[in-house]
């Protein structure tokens, strides 16, 4: 349970930079009047930001996950049910391994 | 200057114990499969050469699964301390974005509100938040209630999974990985069902 120094000083510094670009964001924003046409762009970032880090886990993933992942897109959409769509994309995840798992 | 809404009245922000326990009870699912990647941090750190203390130290500190998985591949000794700063901070650069969409509602918290509430802010109850605040419901202690559940999840299973490494070979084989990112993606979405302007991308208020 040693603490090395230089390793604290280290995570010490990656503490201060993650906590400046949280902070800097809020900063930012309060020190600009934003226009009407900003916050609209604002609201956009959202859904931007949602989708980027999904997007590689379904990507590199492979034929499985995308396969999942479409899955899960369409009960979505059809059921509006959230439970139902985490079933429905970890139960084919599950599937696909196993076929996958037999086949080779 | 108050900003108005779309009826022309004043929208107050609130930050109360409710709103906490609501962003909470929101992250459980969350926390949950936060905790299947920390123990998965934790193995890989003790591997990297970070004692348990150490790496519950940086989960604690950084609260930031992206830049820790990212920097674990850069710790060797000699350390290369500045670019390990540098790349935590590349990986942070998000948080610009997202700190500025909180913004416009958190500007009108205290400061010691508003920034000590951003030290929770993670890509998850960020995005329940905004959903939060796009349906109208603005109670900023959301964002620190789940944020806060993360940060024990989190700081917790990176502490256990370095002390007792080794015992989960490869949770993603499971589909957690995905699991989590499905909590993250659908809990995030708008209100509304079977509407497809509730889907990300589509966020104004109603």
């Amino acid at each position: 349970m040693a603490i090395d120094p230089g390793a604290l000083f280290t995570i010490v510094l990656m503490a201060l930079a993650t906590y400046a670009t949280r902070a800097g964001g809020l900063w930012l924003a309060s020190r600009f009047d934003l226009s009407e046409r900003a916050g609209a762009w604002l609201d956009q970032i959202p859904g931007a930001i949602l989708v980027s880090p999904v997007a590689p886990t379904i990507l590199m993933g492979g034929p499985v996950e995308v396969l999942a992942a479409l899955a899960v897109v369409i009960v979505s959409l059809r059921t509006g049910s959230r439970p139902a769509a985490m079933v429905t994309g970890v139960g084919t995840v599950l599937a696909l391994r196993a076929m996958e798992a037999n086949l080779l | 200057m108050p900003e108005k809404n779309i009826s022309g009245t004043e929208e107050r922000v609130t930050f109360t114990l409710a709103g906490a326990l609501a962003g909470a009870r929101r992250c459980v699912p969350i926390a949950i499969s936060g905790c299947g990647i920390g123990l998965v941090f934790g193995t890989l750190a003790g591997q990297a050469g970070l004692g348990a203390g150490e790496a519950a130290l940086m989960s604690a500190l950084v609260f930031s699964g992206a830049a820790q998985f990212v920097v674990l591949g850069l710790w060797a000794a000699p350390m290369p301390v500045a670019t390990i700063v540098l790349a935590t901070l590349v990986v942070g650069l998000r948080h610009l974005l997202m700190g500025a969409a909180l913004g416009r509602v958190f500007s009108k918290l205290s400061r010691l509100k508003a920034y000590g509430s951003v030290f929770f802010m993670a890509d998850e109850n960020w995005a329940l938040t905004m959903g939060e605040f796009a349906k109208g419901r603005r109670d900023a202690a959301f964002l620190v209630g789940g944020g806060l559940l993360m940060f024990l999840a989190w700081t917790g299973s990176t502490f256990a999974g370095s002390a007792f490494g080794g015992v989960v070979e490869d949770p993603s084989r499971w589909g957690s990985t995905l699991l989590s990112q499905l909590c993250f993606w659908l809990s995030s979405r708008g209100c509304g069902r079977g509407d497809p302007t509730s889907f990300p991308g589509r966020w104004r208020p109603r």
